[in-house]
This record gives structure tokens, sequence and C-alpha cells, in this order.
């Protein structure tokens, strides 16, 4: 059937658990390694950003309020998804970055281990950061990690599959929601995975993925006043300094990564001490 | 009887009037009633306050051994409370069994003690372990024998066992039997009752069911009239005021043994009640050895020199 | 005795005679005082009364502060064992309490706050704080803050005029345990007992240069911040410095932490303990003058007992004892500085401008020196600015609500996160209302309670980080949780 004219997938945005055009109409170009042309992602607005945050807002309190177990193992469900899908990542990659077969499989073996990682932390992370504290006096006086709320991350360029997990599960195993900008140069696999996403049982808003320039939408997200974190490990560190400055403006806790652990989780988490007499 | 319209003597309603007090927080109320105890008065009040707490004494003998001996020493005392200084008050009144109160009714009398309150424990004191014909027949023979005041126990196993139109009716039916002669105080044996939400909750019913005064304990328990608990009937009769414009006295009762001690109960008064509080019509202290050292106190004062309990006198 | 005679508290003042207070200080650089150039008055806000000139450390100055403390990193303090560390704060700690009654009256006297408060809560937490990290110097890799126990190095603190000592235990002892060397800078308006702290360094023969304070006012916070000899910044005050700070760290590898304002609800539910929700109310926002980061300065109040709870709030109000901070029997001292109370009266004129109903209680305030009256605001709501600023004074803003979701949106509604309250005898109410707050620390039943074992820090525009427990020992040691 070589003939056939194949199908393409038109590269949409995924915000609010639905798949939008960029409601600026703007869109670039990706080439392979070899120059011939793959898709048109679309170049999210700051609108775009805007949508997304309000719909990461809203999610926030209900996805927060859904217990460890679930949260854990609706993490579990997006590993099992994209365990069946494995082929078509697999293919994007190869497409995208021309890496060889072997080195994109590791990829999406590796990405499909790391959401089973993340999720085995989500009813591990109050053993982990919480505490109960010996004050003196007759009060029961407890610390847990909590949720801080809506953060923004920059997935990094490569790995695009495997570094866009790192940049949305330790920041939703924990009950935060968020946007992330996806690689620039390779966004087909991001793109796939909010397919994935939209078949694993996650509630509309807890993760909503933009395509985009990185230096266009940083400094949004930065400014952004309803965004209470970034993870900036995807952008140069050139650039930090400037997205700092921007985002005192609400005292983000901005951070950057190097590594996949349980720091990566916990920056984005607050800690709540409780106090209560103890008495008669 | 209207019980200041608060219930009308049933079970639900007393249910209903106690059910909407509200709980009491002990270590909040521990931290108050200490933080008060850091308060240091004035010397010139200091003065006035071991004069205000002899006059609020009740000075105490509760003993299986006590005789009439004693007793008649007792109410000696109980009217000048130091032999060589007529400027010393007499004590709020003398406390006794009620077998005795026949013998301090006459002694009081012969000594010029009539302004001089005779108390009576009554209804099977301490433990309130009796029927209540012999509660009745008990307290009708103080009355019979000249007591002004009446000091009843509480059934505390009733109240922990959440019969509370048992000692409600109680109550009722002493209160009845006191009339016009006596002042009724109600002792709650705070020791027993364990926590403040029972203190609280004690505090109101007694009042309801018409309580004169609310008494923290027998003296026979410990712990007893210690600050919080003393914090919380004072917060208990100024809120009753509230409701009723009613004054209610309350009497701590055992544990006070010294000027200190009964200086910060005077504090607690102030601070709680208010000072109009702080007269022995509305606040007493039952107590034996701290009128003694309120003497000792006094003299001091005058003297400008700590004093010897050998001028001070035994009973 | 039927005739009242009025029962009244004595003038019961601490003997100041315990302190002996110099006419003019320099600053601790390396283990010794240093003259300063320029000198500014630091003044008893009770009386107005200069107490002392206080050195204001330029460029100079924090040079040489900086480079003792580094000197002391490199040669003594990183080589140093965490059990040998440890036992200098140990000792910090004993000299704290044995000189306790010394660091009491100088901090009454330089702030203004009550002896009591002084003597009960700020000097025994102080020396608390430095007995508890003590004994994580040589834990460090048992403190679960993975393998990562290395210190930044050097650690440049500013700290508030609010709790001058205990904020300086606050920042110092944790910052030492964990292997940093410090350059403190005490506020303006309270510098003295940090330059007694630093001769109780001397006493304890801390090695020179582990602890150096310079003193100044924001130029010389300045000049820390942008050092670039500092490896770290800790800042306790304002959330507008706050931000400041932030954006001129933010180009740097300097590692900060903030705890910075709040507007905390003090939230009462109709089933609460009323009497000691009035305690609470109290403590909540009268405690230290209210100049309290985490103060309890909006109290909603559930419509059903908001009578009830005025009625006996303005009576408890009324025996508030205002007046001479070093009289024991004191509940409420004097405001800090001239520029503090100016900033109370101008936000508590826009509380009657806005329309809400101020009542004050009825106190003598002395002739002389800065005072606020206890002040409570009824008839407030969300958009008034007196719901939303901090006032940092004893001036209470009263908000009503009618269901527990209402309470809860009103309290989260303010980009502040710091403390909050709640009072119930309702246990699932506790726990939810505490799990729906949005603030670092929750005082069910209870208020203005402070421990080193317990970690303290805000959500939000209320700041960075923890202080206290092990959260807190975290922002002193690289690399845990990020780079």
């Amino acid at each position: 059937m070589s003939n056939r004219i194949d199908v393409k997938k038109t590269y949409k945005l995924f915000i609010n658990g639905a798949f939008p055009r960029t409601e600026s109409g703007r869109t670039y170009e990706i080439k392979n390694a070899k120059g011939t042309f793959i898709a048109n992602p679309c170049l999210a607005s700051r609108k775009d950003l805007k949508d997304a945050v309000v719909a990461a807002r809203a999610a926030q309190s209900g996805w927060n309020k859904a217990s460890a177990y679930n949260k854990g193992q609706i993490l579990y469900r997006i590993a099992e998804m994209l365990e069946g899908r494995r082929a078509q990542f697999v293919d994007e990659i190869i497409t995208v970055t021309g890496v060889t077969k072997v080195k994109a499989e590791k990829e999406v073996t590796d990405s499909v281990d790391r959401l089973v990682w993340y999720a085995g932390w989500s009813d591990k992370l109050s053993s982990l950061s919480g505490a109960l504290n010996p004050v003196a006096g007759p009060y029961y006086n407890f610390t847990v990690p909590e949720s801080m709320g809506v953060i923004a991350a920059i997935a990094p360029e490569s790995p695009s599959l495997l570094g866009l997990i790192d940049a949305i599960a330790p920041i939703i195993v924990g009950g935060n929601t968020v946007i992330v900008l996806a690689s620039t140069k390779a966004p087909l696999s991001a793109m796939s995975f909010a397919e994935v996403i939209a078949t694993s049982d996650v509630p509309a808003g807890v993760i909503n993925i933009l395509t985009g320039k990185k230096d266009e939408i940083a400094p949004w997200m930065a400014s952004h006043m309803d965004i209470d974190g970034f993870d900036i490990s995807g952008l140069a560190a050139k650039s930090h300094g400037a997205v700092r400055i921007a985002g005192a403006e609400n005292l983000k806790r901005i951070y950057s990564f190097k590594s996949a652990d349980p720091g990566r989780i916990l920056a984005f988490l607050e800690n709540k001490t409780v106090w209560h007499p103890i008495g008669l | 009887m209207s019980f200041y319209g608060l219930v009308d003597g049933s079970d639900s309603s007393l249910r209903k009037y106690l059910g909407a007090l509200s709980g009491v927080d002990q270590v909040g109320a521990d931290a108050r009633a200490a933080m008060l105890a850091t308060r240091s008065i004035k010397t010139s009040s200091k003065r006035w306050a071991i004069d205000t707490a002899i006059s609020m004494v009740d000075l105490t003998t509760l003993e299986g051994a006590d005789t009439p001996g004693k007793v008649q020493a007792l109410c000696t005392k109980a009217v000048r409370p130091d032999p060589t200084n007529s400027s010393v008050p007499s004590v709020g009144a003398v406390c006794v069994y009620n077998d005795m109160v026949a013998v301090a009714r006459k002694h009081l009398d012969l000594v010029g003690g009539a302004h001089v309150g005779l108390a009576a424990v009554s209804t099977a004191f301490p433990s309130g372990r009796a029927s209540m014909p012999v509660k009745i027949q008990d307290t009708q023979d103080a009355l019979d024998a000249g007591a002004s005041e009446i000091d009843m126990v509480i059934d505390r196993g009733a109240f922990l066992s959440g019969n509370y139109i048992d000692v409600f009716n109680e109550i009722v039916q002493i209160r009845e039997l006191c009339g016009t002669k006596a002042h009724l105080k109600v002792i709650f044996e705070t020791g027993e009752l364990t926590t403040y939400d029972n203190v609280r909750k004690a505090s109101f019913l007694a009042m309801a069911a018409g309580a004169d005064f609310i008494k923290t304990s027998t003296g026979k328990i410990a712990p007893a009239a210690t600050p919080p608990v003393v914090l919380v009937m004072l917060e208990a009769v100024r809120d009753f005021y509230q409701m009723t414009q009613t004054r209610i006295g309350v009497k701590p009762a055992g544990g006070i043994r010294n000027t200190k001690d009964a200086i910060k109960q005077l504090v607690l008064v102030n601070e709680t009640a208010g000072p109009e509080w702080l007269t022995p019509s509305l606040f007493r202290i039952g107590a034996s050895a701290l009128l003694n050292d309120l003497l000792m106190q006094r003299m001091k004062m005058d003297d400008g020199y700590y004093a010897s309990p050998a001028y001070v006198t035994i009973d | 005795m039927e005739t009242q005679v009025s029962f009244e508290y004595a003038p019961a003042p601490e003997s100041r005679s315990v302190v002996s207070i110099k006419p003019k200080y320099g600053h601790f650089i390396g283990g010794k005082f240093v003259a300063g150039s320029k000198h500014f008055p630091t003044i008893n806000p009770a009386t107005e009364e200069v107490l002392s000139q206080i050195a204001l450390a330029g460029k100079a100055d924090v040079d040489a502060a900086v480079k003792a403390a580094r000197k002391a990193y490199t040669t003594t303090w990183s080589k140093m064992s965490g059990k040998e560390r440890g036992k200098y704060l140990f000792r910090i700690a004993r000299i704290m309490q044995e000189r306790a009654r010394e660091f009491a009256v100088l901090e009454t006297l330089d702030n203004g706050k009550p002896i009591r408060e002084s003597r009960d809560v700020d000097v025994p937490l102080a020396a608390a704080h430095f007995f508890y990290h003590a004994g994580w110097a040589d834990k460090l890799e048992f403190a679960g803050l993975g393998t990562s126990t290395k210190p930044h190095g050097v650690a440049g603190q500013i700290i508030p005029w609010n709790f001058p000592l205990l904020m300086l235990a606050w920042k110092v002892a944790p910052a030492l345990a964990a292997g940093n060397t410090v350059v403190l800078k005490p506020a303006e308006s309270t510098s003295l007992t940090a330059l007694l702290f630093a001769e109780v360094c001397q006493q304890a023969e801390l090695p020179a240069g582990v602890v150096n304070i310079v003193t100044g006012d924001g130029s010389t916070g300045a000049l820390i911040v942008n050092h670039p000899g500092i490896d770290k910044i800790a800042f306790t005050g304002s959330t507008e410095v706050g931000k400041i700070i932030a954006r001129a760290v933010a180009p740097t590898q300097k590692s900060v932490t903030l705890e910075l304002g709040g507007k905390a609800a003090n939230i009462i539910f109709e089933d609460a303990a009323i009497d000691e929700a009035i305690e609470g109310i109290v403590n909540g926002i009268f405690f230290n003058q209210g100049h309290v980061c985490c103060a309890g300065s909006r109290l909603i109040l559930q419509e059903s007992v908001a009578d009830e709870v005025l009625e006996k709030l303005k009576k408890r109000m009324a025996q508030i004892r205002v007046g001479d901070p070093m009289d024991k029997n004191t509940d409420l001292g004097a405001i800090n500085s001239k520029e503090q109370l100016l900033k109370i009266r101008e936000l508590s004129a826009t509380g009657d401008s806005e329309g809400a109903e101020r009542w004050s209680a009825p106190c003598d305030l002395p002739k002389k020196g800065f005072w606020f009256p206890p002040t409570i605001f009824t008839g407030v709501t969300q958009s008034h600015r007196i719901a939303r600023e901090e006032i940092f004074g004893p001036v209470l803003s009263v908000l009503t609500f009618r269901t527990p979701q209402e309470a809860i949106d009103k309290a989260n509604n303010t980009p502040f996160g710091l403390s909050a309250g709640i009072w119930s005898e309702k246990g699932s109410r506790i726990l939810w209302a505490s799990q729906q707050l949005r603030a670092g620390v929750i005082w069910a039943n209870t208020f203005n309670k402070f421990d080193p074992t317990s970690p303290f820090g805000g959500y939000k525009e209320s700041g960075w980080g923890r202080e206290g427990g092990r959260h807190g020992l975290s922002a002193y040691l690289k690399g845990v949780g990020h780079e």
C-alpha cells in the first residue's frame, strides 16, 4: 500500500483536558535532523498560558484532595498507558531527533519506569518530610508536607519525553497542578504524551502542556501572579536571573534540578505545622 | 421554683441548658491562671488584701477528732483572730460538722460573734453517699441547731454517670429546706469531677438549682482549689450574672495555706469575675492554716520584720 | 470591709541595674569589638531616652566582617568536627540562661516589650534554640535531608526589631550547627541584645570570626545582601524588603530564606471554648504589641457567637495593662518606634475612613514614648485595607462568617500565608480547617506558640523556607531539596 497518503496529526496544546489550538493562531515549523518538515506545533501565547493557569488553579483543590493512594494509582495509570504506546513514542523520538532505535527505546523505557517511581512516592512523602515535633509544652505538634498550588515548568530540550516526565510527575505527585512548556525542538512526544494523559484518569486541568518558545513563555510564567512555583530546569542558565527577578513579584518558589530525586518533589511542597493543646 | 427561667425542672430542659455551655480548654485555662499568678499587688493594696482575705476565711475544722472544746476555741479565734489587735477583722464564718453546730452557735453568741457566719457541712459530707431522706435530715439538724450557712456536697457519682437531674433535684430540695434561714453553698469536689468541662457544667447546674455559692472541695480530696479550677468557676459566676443579673459567690477550699496563695485567689477574682466579687458575701476561702499566715503577714507589714508563729494562736 | 479600697497592682519594676549599657558601641568582627565610624542613637521607646550610640556599618565594615567570617569558615569552623561545634553552641545556650535576666532587661529597654514577655518568652526561647541546634551539629548525616551535609559557607543574616534576640537565635543557631559562619545585622532600632550576645560568644570562646555582628540600617543590610563573599542570605522582615532581596540575589548563586509578613486569620467557631478563645484572641494580637508577623490580626467570628465574643473580648481588653514595659504587671508595652507608631495610626485611620467601627480599650497612655491602645475594628470586610495590610500593631480587624467554608475562604483570601488560628471543640472540624488553611503554621485552640523543634514559616508571600526543626536546619545545608 505504498501509494497510500498517510493521515498526519495536527499537534495542538493540551489545556484543561482538551486539545485546543493556540488562540493566537501562531505555529512554528519542526524539521528533523536532515531538514525534512515534520509538523507545525502551536506557538503558545500569553493568553494560552493564562487559560492554562485558570484550568490548573481550578483543578488544584480537587487534585489535592484526592488520596495519596489515588494519586499514586493515577500516575501508575499514566505509565501503563505509555507502556501500551511505546512504539509510537519510539517512532516520534527517532523521527524528530534522529537517534538510534536502541536509544529511543531506552528513553521510553526510562520514562515508563520513572513514572512508576514517582507514582510510588505519593503516599510516602509525609513520612519522608513530615515530623512530629517534641515541643516543650502540653501541645501536640506536627509538620506535614502539603501541595504548593499551581506550578509552571520548563521541560529540557532533551531528552524530550523523559525530561517532560521529570517536569510533570514530581510536581503533581504531591497534589500540585502543572503547566509545562515542552521541548521546543522536539515537542512531538509531549503532545502525544498529552494523549496518554487524556486516557489516564488524570482530572482535567491537573496537567497542561504548552509548546512554543522558552524565551517568550518563561518570562510570562515567571511574572504570572497566580503561579506559585516554577521549575526552570529546562531553561538556559543565562536566563535564570531574569526569571527569578520577575518571579520575586509574588515570591514564586523557583528551582532548577539536575536529577530526579525526592528533593525534586519536596521543593514544590509547603510544610505546614499544626499545634493543638493536649488536655482533658 | 423558677430556676431563673433557665430550666423548667425537667431532665430534658436541664440537658439542653447544660449542653449549650461552651467547653473549657484545659491548657488554655491553666495558662491563663499561671499568667495571673505573676501579678504583684501594691503594698497599700496588700494590707487591704490581707484584711479582705481574713474577712473571707471560712475558718474550718472538719476532723473526726473534733470536740466541743476545739470548736469553741475556733469560734473565739474566728471573732477575734488576733486577741492582741482589735483592728483585725473577724473571719467570714466558722465551718464545722453539723453535730458541732449547736456548740458553735452557743459559743459564737457568747463571744459576740453573731456577725460571723456559721457554716455546717451537710448532706452526708464529705462523700454524699446517703439516701435523700438522710441528707434532708442531716441538713435539717444543722438548720435547727442554728447554722446560717449550709455547705452541701453534690452526688459526684450521679454527676459522673450523667444523672444531672438527680444532682439538680438534690440541690433544689436542700435549697428549699434552707429557705431564708441559711445561705446554700454547693460543694463539687472538683478533684473528683476531674475535668474543667465538668467543673463548668456543675457550676451552671448548681447556680440554676439555687446555690448562693459554689464551692470547690471538701478539703478531703486533692487536688482541691487549684487556681485554674477557681478561674473556671469565676468565669461561670461572671457569665451567670450576664444571664440572670444575679451574683453567685465562689468558695475555694483546700490547699490555700498561705498569704501568697490567698492573694493569687484575689487576683483571680479581680480579673475574672471583677472587683464586685471582692467581698465576703461573694467570695470565701475555706481554710484552717491560712488564717495564721495572714495574721503573720499582717504583723510583718505593721512591724516591718518577720513574725514568729509563737505570736499567733494555734487555735 | 464593705468600703472598697481599690485592688491595685504595684508598679513592680525590674531593676535596671543588672545591665550596663555603654555610651557607644562598635561592631563585633573577628572576635573583637571594633570601633565604628558613624553612629546613630538607639532609644528606649517607652521613654524616648537615648540609651546608646550604635555604629552604622559601611562598606569597609561589612567587607571586614565577611572577610573575618570567610577566614573563620575556611581555617577553623569547616574543619572542626560537628561534635566540637555543638559544644560551643551548648556553651552559648548555657551562658544565655545564666545571663537571662540581663538579656531580658536589655531587650525590654531597647525594644519596649513588657519584661514579662522578654523574661518568659524571648530569652528562654532564644537559649532553647541554641540548645536544640547544638545537638544537631554532630548529627547532620542523620537529619534525613539527603546525603549532602555541607554548609553553604558564609551566611548573611538580617533580623527585625520585634524579637531582636530571639530572631538572632533563630538565625545564628542553625547556621552554626550546620557549619556556616555568620555575618549578622540586627535591626537599626534594636541592636543592644545582639551586641550583648557578642559578649556571650567571647565568653564561650567561640573561635574568632565565626559570628560577626555589624550594626546599621537598611543600607548596611543592602551591603550584606549584595556582598559577593556571602553564600547564603537569611532575612526576617517585611514582604516588601523580602521582595527587594529576592530580586537582588536572583542573578547570583546565593541561597535565600525569607520569613516575611502575615495577616493571620483567627477563626472562632461557635462551639469554641469561648473563654480560652478570648485569651487566644488577646494573645494572638496583643502579644508583643502586635509586632508579630504571625499575629492573629484578622478575627473571623462565626455570626452566632459574634456578639458574645465581642462583649467578652472588650471586657478582657479593658483589663490589658498598658504602660511601663519594665513593670512586671504590664501586658502591653511601647510601640517600638515613632515610625511604626505613625504607620499604625495611618492604617487605623483608614479603618475609620472606610467605615469600620473603632473601639479602643480605655487606658491612660504615658506622656512620653510611643504608645497605642489595644484596639479593635468591627464591621470590617475583606476589601478594607485593615483586613488586607499588615498593621504590625495592637489593632484587630473583626470579620464574621456563617459557614465553615466561608471562614476558610476569607482566611485564605490574602497573598500572605504565614499562620492561622482555629478555635473549636470539635476534632474533625479542627483537622478539616487546618487542612484547608493555606498557612505554614496553624494554631488550633492556642496561638502564638513557638518552639525550636517546630518548623515556622509561610506559604505564598510570607516567605521562603522554614525556621526551626529539621526543616529549618535544611536551609543551612547545601543541595537539600534543590540546587
